[in-house]
């Protein structure tokens, strides 16, 4: 009986440490949830959603111009980043018996771990040197950063799926394809469409490799080869000015930053949501 | 050519790797009649079937020689395209497993919705006749948009065996289908084997020397990989001719 007791002193103590630990991983998401809430919330107003960047010593102003540029960038990034993520994952997952998988797997980590102003960089002698700064170039960038992780989940998704659920269709007579698409895919629809959220919340956020592909940019989108305002970059070229009405946009910047991440895992969440 | 033969199987043998898990197997299965594969754990029978439909070679480094002939035609000839001939074949697994993701009608009509059938009269019709051959109609006809995960395991089985029943296969290829099953469901299952038989080729493994006894016409005895004896059913269970038969039999071993 002693040693019931013993265990359930232990159970205690374990149950009261995992608790704390929840709160420390949790105190620093609210309090930097909060503190962008309660300093955007002011700047937030019509104004703010509808007006482009003001100029120096020009009151008011706003982010429409770069919640547009994040919005375009962040897409454009998607239509090339989220392909070919999606069919790399499904390579390493489906096709894993090619001699070629573990080499795809071991760059696609270093790629990974690649610091995004290097990918920049890359970006820049790429495109940027031949057609100059545009969102076309920033997009470049930010999808190279996606792919990576879009191929990391999509395949940790998929290899979640049993291979017993891959053989009930392939003896049906279902081709291999067809499989991946119609059964597999399925089943693995919730883990990718995380992973697609998080590289996109990842790119939306990212300022270093944008400020190398097509610079700061204070008007509205001008063409595809021309840059296009940015948030994130925003939030960066205004917090670092000496005018409070230009932190105060920072702040605003964040709040639409993050609201629009936020809007969109709940988007995707509702779409993605499993019937059973 | 009219063959009273299914399946005419030469000089068949498969390897896991360098692993050589069935050697030189060689055995005729008849049409319209259940063909039992008896033997201890590890001695190849999931491989053998898995070889009757070219299920064996989708496992990597998987590979097979030998002929099977499947109405006198050899399956692994290099033209035959193995998705046509899975489809002739309705295979049931040793675990159940029914697709997690779709509803005990989708799994039902799974394997005509996924080769590209639409018509909903026709799905509906295929649905509940096979899900009442395969005796799970009654349970679960008023839920048939639940998942079909949330089923016992045992009505898992006879999901999976209605899924294979809906394309109307030549063959049921039956790896150990009731050990997941009670003894009441396995009844049921061994009822409808028998009643499959009339109109299919069915070839069952099983662990149970009382359930091949029970359902099959013909049984077949393999060992580390060997065929070890074939025939009647009666013969093998009254009459074996190798000694080894007869211990596994008797449970001395196995
Ligand atoms: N995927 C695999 N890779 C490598 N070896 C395998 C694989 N599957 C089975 N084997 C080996 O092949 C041999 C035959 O296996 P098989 O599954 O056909 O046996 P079985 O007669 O069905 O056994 P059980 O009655 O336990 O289901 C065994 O020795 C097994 O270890
Ligand atoms: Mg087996």
């Amino acid at each position: 009986m002693a040693s019931y007791k013993m265990r359930k002193i232990k159970d205690r103590f374990m149950r009261i440490l995992v608790w704390l630990a929840l709160l420390m991983a949790l105190i620093p998401l609210f309090s930097i949830l909060g503190e962008v809430v309660l300093k955007g919330a002011s700047s937030i107003n019509l104004n703010f959603l509808t007006q482009p960047t003001p100029t120096v010593g020009e009151a008011g102003g706003g982010v429409a111009n770069a919640m547009q540029g994040t919005l375009l960038a962040v897409g454009l990034a998607s239509l090339i980043g989220v392909p070919i993520g999606l069919m790399s994952g499904i390579f390493l997952s489906e096709y894993s018996e090619t001699k070629l998988s573990p080499a795809v797997r071991f760059f696609n980590d270093v790629l990974n771990g690649f610091p995004s102003i290097v990918i920049g960089i890359f970006g820049y002698t790429i495109i940027v040197l031949s057609i100059g700064f545009s969102v076309i170039a920033a997009a470049f960038a930010l999808a190279i950063i996606m792919i990576p992780i879009v191929t990391r989940t999509t395949e940790e998704a998929l290899k979640l799926v049993p291979a017993t659920v891959r053989e009930a269709a392939i003896a049906l007579g279902v081709p291999r394809w067809k499989t991946i698409v119609s059964v597999v895919f399925s089943g693995a629809k919730k883990g990718i469409a995380t992973g697609i959220l998080l590289s996109l919340a990842r790119i939306a956020g990212e300022s270093a490799p944008v400020l190398v592909t097509m610079g700061y940019w204070r008007w509205w989108f001008a063409g595809l080869d021309k840059p296009v305002a940015n948030l994130a970059l925003n939030i960066y070229i205004f917090a670092i000015s000496p005018f409070e009405n230009w932190q105060a946009l920072a702040w605003g910047s964040a709040l639409v930053l993050v609201t629009l991440i936020l809007g969109t895992s709940v988007i995707v969440r509702i779409f993605t949501r499993e019937k059973y | 050519m009219f063959s009273p033969y299914k399946f005419e199987i030469e000089s068949l043998n498969a390897w896991f790797g360098s692993k050589h898990v069935l050697k030189n197997i060689n055995m005729k299965i008849k049409e319209k009649a259940v063909t039992a594969v008896i033997g201890p754990s590890g001695c190849g029978k999931t491989t053998f079937i898995r070889c009757l439909n070219r299920m064996h070679e989708i496992v990597p480094g998987a590979k097979v020689s030998g002929r099977v002939l499947f109405n006198g035609m050899d399956i692994y000839n290099e033209d035959v395209d193995p998705v046509q001939i899975r489809r002739k074949m309705g295979m049931v697994f040793q675990k159940p497993n029914p697709f997690p993701m779709m509803s005990i009608y989708d799994n039902a009509a799974a394997g005509l919705k996924l080769n590209g059938i639409r018509d909903k009269e026709k799905l509906d019709s295929v649905v509940e006749r096979s899900l009442k051959l395969a005796i799970l109609w009654d349970e679960v006809k008023d839920d048939l948009n639940k998942s079909g995960a949330s089923l016992s395991g045992g009505q898992q089985q006879r999901l999976c065996i209605a899924r294979a029943l809906a394309v109307e296969p030549e063959v049921m290829l039956m790896d150990e289908p009731c050990s997941a099953l009670d003894p009441i469901a396995t009844a049921k299952i061994e009822t409808l084997i028998r009643m499959l038989a009339e109109d299919y080729t069915v070839v069952i493994v099983t662990h149970n020397m009382q359930q091949a006894a029970r359902v099959s016409d013909f049984t077949a005895f393999l060992y580390l990989g060997e065929l070890i004896e074939f025939g009647s059913t009666k013969e093998i269970f009254e009459n074996p001719r190798s000694e080894l038969t007869e211990k596994y039999i008797t449970g001395e071993f196995g």
